[in-house]
């Protein structure tokens, strides 16, 4: 099958419009007998399902936890942007949509980002009214900051909270259509198949996680949002129970899955503390403007520090090695987050990592401290002050700026970070691969949406801080609403979709199947022990940095190792009841064959591009050595792959990237 | 560290529970708590024994998934953090540690640790939301100026995670603490004004049907929020709902 | 506002309004009963005046009655719902971690004041109504001379019964400790959580019991004759 985009003609400014104006609309009558199922209740999902369920759809919605206010999206920290200009400093449409695909490093659909751009305005009008507590300057009037990566303040926050002032705004909506009875809410429910009927999509099968009841449920159209693949690691800042296996199994029916190889690796995470770590915590990328990054120089301070005989404090100025300003001195350690990421794991690979397990680096504010302090004495009129005085009131200001993330470092890595450097190191946080989707966020299953993290459309290789939010929001409000009236439109007619059909009971069978053969396997090994061994494989050979060896490698043994899971795996208790290691089970059998395709893109990739970086395609002279090197020649296009069974036998299909109002060019921070 | 483990066990809503002793060994001061549970469980599962099921999923004390009761508080000893952020330094060698679900007639023990909450999210069906249409056609989001003072308490009110640590610390299972904060939130901002007395009215009605208890003023629901939802959330509750009522 | 009553909110707020109510009425027999200590024709001049007078004898005491009954039935009917509210009750469970035994104890506290009330009733009131109401006694007199203050110190002889007295005295301290900027809290206002009214409500909850203290001991230790 020929991709087709589908992105509508005329100049990028007019298209969405233009498209609006077009498509067919379903009449409000005519809304009451079409039911949309939507998997996931986070932003996208969240804000897909209100806005569905006001039109008149009746919508089913499904989430894993036990409530849409958990999703994952309520995480995000920072910020939301928004072309809304308040602060006059020369923002527009443009501006965001071009920030957004330099960002990306010229790997998205342009007419995609644009339109993104264009509704995000609309983002910050709606939370607003829905009661969303941005914060506010003493006008009254909303604040902004800015972000990593762009020249404007367009960021607009709620404390350190951002995600989830806005999830519980999504969440506030729904549960006005919740009691109107527009959206029935299907809590701890886990879609695990799709089902297809003369080609369309007309429902899931579902499993109650408490009762471990197997449902099917039908519908006009059913729409993903289910979020990204980042647990594929096994340690990542996702959540817990984050998973693919929505996407994963609407992939196996036929939806093509995009670039799964872009993984955004963020630089300040908390290191990981030993084997028995579960998750990672992500500190957020603020801290990065006034922590100065840093290693020793020499390699016996590094053994004297992780034997504890000396402290970071104790080493000068001139044995330490502040490696973002020696390499970028332009913008030091305010580089986009995946050229600070690879800059941590070069020093912590040639041995200067500071921690037990050799993965950490330091970020210090004793600068910052001093600079802000001396300020103060000024402002305050102390003359001669003393080094204490100047720390104490430096440390005073720094604590107004991020002393919630100072508290949580504290409280997780028991050192206090006003005393001693704090330790960072990357951790996988977003995936911008996800389903292939057109224009209309329709997948490549007619009647299959993906909305949100889980498709891949808006950020090629790369997203920009706060960028995230923006989408989620706007392909579940404003975007998917329009798209998908176009498609049921022609369903009209249909009327209520019966899961008695043999398709519902095929799929039910599958499932059940499945679930059978975990609970009687009866293996020797735990669920988590081949997540951790598949999360090793990737991370250490699908990573931040991969070669053609590491990756062939890879594919190899995460092969041999789902092979061994389904030899092996071990899923105590029944099927009947709540059971978190089998609905874990599922979701790693899903990861050990995205994994697999995970590693095939990345090879097949040779270039490197955002937060895909291919040894084999760096700089070899000039200014720019070791950085990556963006093959626009050959790698401008979507990798688009469709399902043959094996992963390794996946199909890989093209969409060319056009490029009309942008200008290809070279990302540089030197 | 070497610890025994003091755990409710319930095999479903129906069934009875009962506590359970466990032994886990080599535990590091530097795991969260639900990484020592998952010790535990890996401990269990290898054992062929059915691992103790525990909510849980951000684990950066955000999402308000995790929900134990640990030697006789909500979230354990330690403040202003949920129990993934509870950290094992906070214990000792040799120590006997007691965990048992969230207790509240409205909250239902599902299995083990894990509780259903869903009583919250009805409160919210209930009127917790401002009746707007996501049409994005609303007015500029700057037409209406809001004090800082007036946003930042709202965003303070806005910030609870609905964990239900307030109603199983209190002694009456009252959710007046989550229900304040939430009506708190609407009341201070001036979009929610339009629908406040409804709001507060439904709001409080459908608490009531729930089956959550009374609040006594204790204060403990304060000390024990992972977020430090202040109790004027409460009174600005039941100021709001006298001002609906008269 | 009928509904207002049978919400949860609505019956905090009855409780704090007989609270209020009851608070105030302390300090008013707190007054009267301080009269003792100075002067005897002083309290027997207030005894009797209260005790005769038509506004505080038909209406004050059957508002007070009623207070005091709807305090306490109110009370009791919130500690069963709270205790059905509350389901299963904990194996381990660290109150003292996050709030004050006052706090969590009201209604035993309260149970001892309603003990106290009752041997009260017996002592004074009832005495007081069968003099007054069913012998037809108004005048107040006996022996030649107003009997209040006589029949005051008389009642301080017995050890037991100041002792009961006392104890019952520091469980009302106890519950003022906590009701007191509780009820504030109820009304909705956030006065009960200010520093000063804080302490206001220390000292209010402290000088109440004790002078009721004071004057039982007194009575008891100096003026036994």
């Amino acid at each position: 099958m020929a991709l087709d985009s589908k992105v509508p003609q005329g100049p990028i400014k007019d298209k969405w419009t233009d498209y609006k104006n077009h498509i067919d609309l379903v009449n409000p009558a005519n809304k009451r007998n079409i039911d949309v199922i939507v998997v996931g209740t986070g932003l996208a999902g969240g804000s897909a399902c209100a806005t569905l369920a006001e039109l008149g759809y009746n919508v089913k919605a499904f989430a894993y936890q036990d409530s849409p206010r958990r999703a994952h999206s309520i995480a995000a920290q920072g910020g939301i942007n928004a072309a809304k200009n308040y602060q006059g400093d020369g923002d527009s449409t443009y501006r965001l949509f071009y920030d957004t695909v330099k960002g990306g490093d010229y790997r998205s659909r342009e007419a995609n980002v644009y339109r993104l751009a264009e509704v995000s305005a609309n983002i910050i009008d709606q939370c607003v009214a829905q009661g969303v507590p941005f914060a506010r300057d003493y006008g009254g009037l909303l604040d902004n900051r800015s972000f990593g990566g762009v020249l404007v303040s367009r960021t607009f926050y709620a404390k350190g909270q951002t995600g989830q002032q806005l999830l519980l705004g999504a969440y506030s909506a729904m549960n006005r259509q919740i009691a109107r009875g527009k959206i029935e809410m299907f809590n701890r429910h886990e879609m695990l198949d799709v089902v297809i009927v003369d080609g369309k999509a007309r429902g899931i099968i579902a499993r109650n996680l408490i009762t471990g009841e197997i449902e099917r449920h039908s519908a006009h159209a059913v729409v993903i949002g289910s979020g990204g693949y980042g647990n594929v690691y096994f340690l990542s800042t996702n959540a817990m129970g984050s998973n693919a296996t929505a996407a994963w199994k609407i992939h196996k029916k036929g939806a093509y899955f995009a670039n799964p190889c872009y993984t955004q690796i963020h630089p300040t995470c908390i290191p990981r503390s030993g084997d028995y770590q579960s998750k990672l915590t992500l500190m957020s990328e603020s801290l990065r403007n006034d922590g100065r990054i840093w290693v020793p120089k020499n390699m016996e301070d590094v053994l004297a520090i992780r034997e504890g005989k000396k402290k970071p404090t104790d080493l000068s100025e001139d044995e330490r090695d502040y490696y973002l300003e020696r390499r970028y001195p332009a913008f030091g350690n305010l580089v986009p987050r995946d050229v600070a990421s690879r800059a941590a794991k070069e020093r912590c690979d040639a041995g200067y990592g500071v921690n037990a397990t050799g993965e950490a680096v330091y970020l210090d504010f004793a600068s910052a401290i001093t600079r802000y302090g001396t300020e103060q004495a000024k402002i305050q009129n102390i003359t001669n002050p003393s080094d204490a005085k100047i720390y104490e009131l430096g440390q005073k200001i720094v604590e107004a700026k991020y002393g919630n993330l100072f508290q949580m470092y504290e409280k997780i890595v028991d050192q206090n970070p006003y005393e001693t450097p704090m330790m960072i190191y990357p951790a996988v946080h977003y995936t911008m691969g996800g389903v292939w989707v057109d224009y209309n966020l329709m997948t490549t299953i007619p009647g299959c949406y993906c909305i949100g993290e889980a498709n891949f459309s808006d950020h090629g290789a790369n997203r920009l801080g706060a960028s995230a939010l923006m989408q989620g929001l706007a392909d579940g409000y404003f975007v998917l609403p329009y798209t998908i009236g176009d498609y049921l439109a022609d369903d009209i007619r249909t009327g209520k979709i019966s899961t008695d059909l043999p398709e519902f009971e095929a799929a039910e069978k599958e499932v059940t199947d499945r679930i059978d053969f975990f609970i009687n396997n009866n293996g020797t090994k735990s669920v988590d022990y081949f997540h951790k061994k598949l999360g090793k494989v990737m991370w250490d050979k699908v990573g931040m940095s991969r070669n053609e060896t590491g990756l062939k490698e890879a594919m190899a043994e995460i092969k041999a190792i789902r092979e061994e899971f389904w030899k092996d795996v071990k899923v105590p208790g029944s099927k009947d009841e709540m059971n978190p290691e089998l609905e874990k089970a599922g979701r790693v059998a899903d990861f050990l064959e995205l994994g697999e395709l995970f590693a095939k893109d990345a090879l097949m990739r040779a270039e490197s591009c955002g937060g895909h970086f291919r040894e084999e395609s760096a700089e070899e002279d000039g200014p720019q050595k070791g950085e990556a090197k963006r093959d626009d020649e050959n790698f401008a296009y979507v990798a688009a792959w469709e399902y043959k069974g094996e992963p390794a036998d996946a199909v890989l299909h093209k969409e060319e990237l056009e490029f009309n109002d942008i200008e290809l060019k070279q990302r540089s921070y030197k | 560290m070497n610890l025994t483990l003091k755990i409710w066990r319930q095999k479903d809503t129906s069934s009875k529970g009962q506590m359970v002793d466990y032994k886990v060994t080599e535990i590091s001061e530097h795991m969260s708590f639900l990484e020592m549970m998952d010790v535990l469980n890996e401990q269990l599962v290898n054992s062929g024994e059915e691992p103790v099921a525990f909510d849980h999923d951000c684990r950066e004390g955000i999402c308000g998934m995790c929900s134990m009761y640990i030697n006789g508080e909500a979230h354990g000893p330690d403040r202003g953090i949920t129990t993934c952020q509870l950290h094992m330094r906070m214990f000792n060698d040799g120590d006997t540690i007691t965990i048992e679900p969230f207790r509240a007639a409205a909250f239902p023990v599902i299995k083990d640790l894990v509780v259903d909450r869903t009583s919250f999210d009805r409160i919210q069906h209930a009127g917790g939301y401002i009746s707007v249409n996501t049409s994005g056609n609303t007015q500029d989001a700057n037409a209406i100026p809001i004090s800082k003072h007036a946003a930042d308490e709202a965003m303070d009110a806005a910030t609870c995670i609905g964990c239900g640590a307030c109603v199983a610390t209190c002694k009456n299972s009252s959710a007046m603490l989550f229900v304040g904060a939430k009506v708190s939130q609407y009341a201070l901002l001036p979009q929610g004004q339009v629908e406040a007395a409804d709001r507060v009215q439904n709001m409080v009605a459908q608490m009531d049907l729930e089956g959550f208890g009374n609040c006594t003023n204790t204060g403990a629901c304060e000390v024990e929020c992972p977020k430090g939802i202040s109790l004027d959330n409460i009174a600005r509750m039941n100021r709001e709902l006298m001002k609906a009522s008269i | 506002m009928g509904g207002f009553f049978k919400s949860s909110i609505g019956r905090k707020v009855a409780m704090a309004l007989s609270a209020f109510f009851l608070m105030f009425f302390l300090i008013m027999h707190l007054s009267v009963n301080l009269l003792s200590l100075f002067s005897e024709d002083a309290f027997n001049t207030a005894s009797h005046f209260m005790g005769t007078n038509p506004v505080v004898q038909f209406a004050l005491q059957p508002v007070l009655i009623i207070g005091v009954v709807f305090h306490f039935v109110m009370g009791f009917i919130l500690e069963l719902k709270n205790r059905k509210a509350q389901g299963v009750s904990y194996a381990k469970n660290n109150g003292a971690a996050n709030s004050t035994w006052m706090s969590r104890n009201m209604i035993y506290s309260g149970i001892a004041i309603l003990a106290f009330i009752l041997l009260h009733f017996i002592d004074f009131w009832i005495p007081e109504i069968n003099t007054k109401y069913v012998l037809g006694d108004m005048s107040g007199m006996h022996d030649g001379s107003l009997r209040y203050y006589h029949e005051l110190v008389e009642k301080f002889h017995n050890p037991l019964r100041v002792g009961a007295y006392v104890v019952a005295f520091i469980f009302l301290g106890l519950h003022l400790a906590h009701g007191f900027t509780s009820a504030f809290q109820s009304m909705g206002s956030t006065a009960g959580r200010k520093k000063a009214l804080q302490n206001f409500g220390k000292i209010y909850s402290i000088a109440i019991p004790l002078g009721f203290i004071v004057i039982a001991l007194f009575h008891h230790l100096f003026n036994n004759h």
